[in-house]
């Protein structure tokens, strides 16, 4: 069997080069959201995130280097062991972490710390894609979907422990995994009613107009529908269960969670709930983002996102100097970046021959779309303010690491693909 | 075969990203609010403090309300070319003294060039009247207003309590997020206990400024505002004039006067000597008034009518007497010798009843007493005789609020101590003890200690013939409010209503022909009293009273320490009926005895 080493000429070189694009405007976008006109500063300022970033990048390559070289096999076989040595990881982070910004979900090492939890991605997401491609393996069987659910359900139970609830939610892309691996629809679209439901109680201080919806609700489907007994059965039932939902919302909020956890949930619910905190930065934010105008500021001329008005200017809130500084058509590239990205990807899961790196791939687009998805629309109001970083755009170490681990262990799994024998 | 799958999951892609560019769209290029606000130079976010409930005396008189006070913030971004000399002689300061504001600026933690900054705090109405004109002369200065507590007495001030800026680690326990830096927060008194109902919510005004920082209206017209909730005002069943009559009354003195309406708990007054004006606690001298105030070697801070525990000496045989008539050793015809072996007493008596020996106070009779109800023969050995006898003591003098903390609604009360066996056993570390060691109990010395509060307490207890109601300051939260519910709980002793008759009895008696017939007796007014003395060998005695009047219908219960002043009878007693006549007729007919509490000559 002849080898081949030329690795390079097979990585899908349009995937890295849009990783590289994205990586190389996050970075200056960082050193726009952190320049101060009246210090003279450079990018390269290892005092600043951008120099920071600039490291990181560095570590990256050197990432992606060893990614490329370890045999391609390597991640299927020791999926589990990478999987089980970042559970243990966060096993540690409340016993030997550090605390930052509230959150204790560091590790030091050094004077350096990493987020283990950034690392639970991608190892969950090769965990599942593995279990997934193992032989004999089917969507609908229930035991199986139980221990898929298992085993993202482990570290999301860990990252709760750290109170990080937003990376506590991107586990829950998943879901759309499952959907494309044949799981049915109706979990999906069941998943995400009772998070509207949810959401909507909270929203809705009076629950006898949502009981009266679900009962009006019910006498129109009745009604216009076929009409058998069973069917009208199943939608009373189901309308009972509903209100059963909504009932243990109250319950939920009021009697089992502590004040401040209540206040942490409406918040996230409802930033004008508290003008104090979320809802200044999101109108902040918004004000940032609809400053640029069609063609924005140009760069480094963005007053809001360097006048401290908005929060988290080089993390989480990264998007508001796009916005502010490139305008819309800053917002279109960007936005556009990451469309291609995301569609490059399930065009690569989907070329692949082994359900596992399919699997695999699916999970880093899901990933991917999640962090893109709620970042966004954070910052321009449409989501509730949920901390989570906009892959390759936002500052940090950790962050940048997991997403680059992520898409290349990919790449090299594609650049491979002619080698693994077609078993779906 | 999942092909529709996928075109599902890529559609969902594109429609989100679709989404986002066109609600982009719409912030940045159709709505050009957002561009607006920036040119602006954005919005201002003002939080507005929120006023801090009212207190109020049991007449409606207020005593504790808010006054303003200003805070000059800068943006230094906007306080560029600064007239100093002119700002200096505005705000009389020195040049160094701006120098030096501007160095502890830039320190400041949540300093911030292009955000308002705290510059000069606290300002009064007074400077603020002379600042607000000159104010536009300086750009990038402004006023933020807040409140602070101002007091319309000089008394009261230990009940009151004080408030001022949160402390670091009370901000750090404040798991909900209700306080913030730099907020003020009730530090004793009632300020602390009903923290929750005074405080209030805050709330925040965002306002719109232009390039120069002038404002231009609320933006979103409002909507993002919130409006701060004022806090619930108190009303106390504080006698003001009375208050202020008792503390007229304990200066120079040492002590304490706790007066309650028996029927309701609601505490009238409640005087600690030596005090403090509640003024001096307020606004700037805050800091060095209080640096002041807490290091006075006479602890103006220590509220004696809650913290201080004395022994309760005589006043204590009324709870013998009850707890010896309850458990059957004693009638009131009871009849024990004075033969002064054992325990001294005072005064020409010899063979008194229960109402005499309580009059004429007698030492021996209730050391009789308490051997008869320790000592039960219940078993033949006196240990454990006695053992048993003292459990039955306990928990009848424990059922009168002895012993443990009442429960009233200001912070730091003490306990007392009402000994049980388990306490004698370590002290005796566990050798045995019987009657003859613990008979001091039995006059109110001895290991006994009670608070000025639980004294006045038991007053109102024996005014009530068998119950109390907690006593508490503040009758009433919010408009037509109640008390918190624990106040509205009425506790009934375990002794027989009918036992408290022959103690009113005594009572009316140690006032009309005993121990206080000299200081205590009102012409109109049938007052019962009871004195003390408590010894502090080699130094003079603490002179005890307590009293209720009148004898049928009691509208008030008191208790009165006055520390080192030898008899009952004198300092005591004197000022307990000052305070009934006050509380019942409106002022005193006795000058004579007025001037003898005043002049304060107690030992002579």
């Amino acid at each position: 069997m002849r080898r081949d080493d030329n690795i390079s000429g097979k990585l899908d070189w349009v995937t890295v080069m849009l990783y590289m694009v994205l990586v190389t405007l996050g970075w200056i976008n960082i050193f726009a959201a952190v320049y101060d006109e009246n210090v003279n500063q450079t990018i390269w300022d290892l005092s600043l995130n951008s120099g920071r970033q600039l490291l990181f990048m560095g570590a990256c390559s050197i990432i992606i280097m060893g990614i490329v070289i370890v045999d391609m096999r390597f991640y299927e076989v020791f999926a589990y062991l990478v999987y089980g040595l970042v559970i243990a990881m966060l096993v540690m982070v409340p016993i030997i972490g550090k605390e930052v910004g509230g959150n204790k979900s560091w590790i030091g090492l050094g004077s350096f710390g990493v987020q283990p939890s950034e690392f639970a991605k991608f190892a969950t997401a090769l965990a599942v894609a593995k279990y997934m491609g193992s032989v004999g393996f089917k969507m609908d069987n229930l035991r199986m979907q139980t221990i898929l659910f298992c085993i993202i359900g482990v570290p999301m139970l860990l990252i709760l422990l750290q109170k990080d609830i937003g990376t506590l939610l991107v586990f829950t892309c998943f879901i759309l995994v499952f959907f494309r691996e044949g799981m049915s629809p109706f979990l999906l679209i069941i998943g995400n009613c009772a998070a509207a439901i949810f959401i909507l109680t909270l929203l809705i201080p009076n629950q006898y107009y949502l009981h009266g919806a679900i009962v009006i609700g019910l006498i129109a489907l009745i009604s216009f529908g076929k009409k058998k007994f069973k069917r009208i059965a199943i939608l009373t039932i189901g309308a009972i269960m509903i209100m059963g939902v909504i009932e243990s919302v109250d319950y939920v909020i009021t009697d089992v969670l502590k004040p401040h956890q209540q206040n942490r949930i409406k918040a996230l619910i409802n930033p004008d709930a508290d003008p104090l905190g979320f809802g200044w930065n999101v109108t902040q934010s918004k004000i940032a983002i609809g400053s640029g105008r069609f063609s924005g500021k140009g760069f480094l001329k963005g007053t809001q996102t360097k006048f401290d008005f908005v929060p988290e200017q080089s993390t989480d809130f990264i998007f508001c100097t796009i916005g502010e500084e490139y305008g819309w058509m800053g917002s279109l590239i960007t936005i556009s970046l990451f469309l291609a990205l995301l569609l490059r990807v399930i065009f690569i899961s989907e070329r692949q021959k082994s359900r596992f790196a399919r699997a695999y791939g699916y999970c880093v687009a899901s990933i991917f779309f999640f962090h893109f998805a709620i970042n966004i629309g954070m910052t321009i109001g449409l989501f509730p303010v949920i901390g989570i970083p906009l892959p390759f755009f936002s500052y940090g170490g950790s962050a940048l690491w997991g997403f680059t681990i992520l898409l290349f262990i990919l790449l090299k799994l594609d650049a491979h693909r002619g080698e693994v024998l077609q078993r779906i | 075969m999942n092909s529709w799958r996928k075109e599902i999951i890529q559609v969902v892609f594109v429609m989100v990203g679709l989404i986002f560019l066109i609600k982009l769209f719409f912030i940045q290029v159709v709505d050009n609010r957002y561009a607006d606000l920036a040119n602006s130079n954005a919005i201002l976010r003002q939080v507005e403090y929120p006023f801090r409930g009212l207190i109020y005396d049991r007449h409606g008189k207020l005593i504790v309300y808010n006054t303003p006070e200003y805070d000059l913030q800068i943006i230094s971004k906007e306080a560029k070319g600064l007239d100093s000399a002119k700002f200096c002689k505005v705000f009389s300061l020195s040049k160094e003294e701006l120098q030096e504001k501007f160095k502890e600026l830039v320190e400041r933690k949540e300093y911030s060039p292009y955000k308002p900054t705290l510059f000069i705090d606290k300002l009064s109405n007074y400077d603020f009247a002379k600042i607000q004109d000159n104010l536009d002369e300086f750009p990038g200065f402004y006023i933020q207003a807040r409140t602070t507590r101002a007091y319309s007495t000089s008394a009261l001030a230990n009940a009151l309590g004080y408030v001022s800026e949160i402390s670091k680690g009370k901000l750090e326990g404040d798991e909900l997020n209700i306080y913030k830096q730099g907020d003020y927060i009730g530090q004793s008194g009632i300020e602390l206990f009903y923290e929750e109902q005074l405080r209030g919510q805050r709330g925040v005004k965002f306002k719109l400024r232009n390039v120069k920082g002038i404002e231009k209206g609320s933006f979103d017209n409002g909507k993002s505002d919130s409006i701060s909730v004022p806090g619930q005002n108190l009303t106390t069943g504080i006698d003001l004039e009375l208050q202020e009559y008792g503390e007229f009354l304990m200066k120079g003195k040492a002590g304490s006067i706790v007066a309650i309406e028996p029927s309701s708990g609601e505490i009238l007054s409640l005087i600690s000597g030596p005090s403090y004006d509640p003024n001096l606690l307020t606004g700037r001298l805050y800091g060095s008034n209080f640096k002041l105030i807490s290091s006075d070697t006479l602890k103006p801070l220590f509220n004696r009518p809650l913290m201080a525990q004395y022994r309760p000496g005589s006043i204590f045989k009324i709870a013998q007497a009850m707890t010896a008539l309850q458990e059957g050793v004693i009638t009131p015809e009871t009849r024990i010798r004075c033969d002064r072996d054992i325990i001294n007493c005072h005064g020409p008596h010899s063979n008194e009843d229960l109402r005499g020996a309580i009059a004429n106070s007698c030492n021996p009779y209730f050391h009789g007493v308490l051997r008869k109800m320790l000592n039960k023969g219940v078993s033949n050995d006196p240990y454990e005789d006695t053992r048993m006898g003292l459990a039955e003591w306990n928990m009848h003098i424990q059922s009168f609020g002895f012993g443990s903390e009442l429960g009233i609604d200001l912070p730091n009360e003490k306990n007392g101590l009402i000994p049980t066996p388990a306490y004698y056993d370590r002290a005796y570390d566990n050798r045995p003890w019987k009657f003859s060691n613990i008979y001091s109990l039995a006059i109110g010395e001895g290991e006994n200690l009670v608070v000025p509060i639980q004294m006045a307490n038991f007053a109102a207890t024996v005014a009530n013939r068998g119950f109390y109601f907690t006593p508490h300051l503040v009758k009433a939260i919010g408009k037509n409010g109640k008390p918190l519910p624990q106040y509205q709980e009425r506790h009934s002793t375990t002794i027989d209503p009918v036992h408290f008759q022959v103690a009113v009895d005594a009572m009316q008696q140690v006032v009309e022909a005993g121990t206080g017939q000299y200081r205590a007796r009102l012409d109109s007014i049938i007052v019962c009293g009871k004195t003390g003395s408590v010894q502090n060998t080699p130094l003079p005695d603490h002179s005890v009273f307590i009293a209720f009047a009148p004898r049928d219908n009691p509208q008030i219960a008191i208790s009165v320490y006055v520390e080192y002043s030898g008899q009952g009878a004198r300092a005591a007693a004197s000022i307990a009926s000052l305070m009934i006549e006050k509380y019942l007729i409106g002022k005193t007919k006795r000058p004579h005895i007025e001037q003898y509490v005043l002049n304060g000559k107690f030992l002579d």
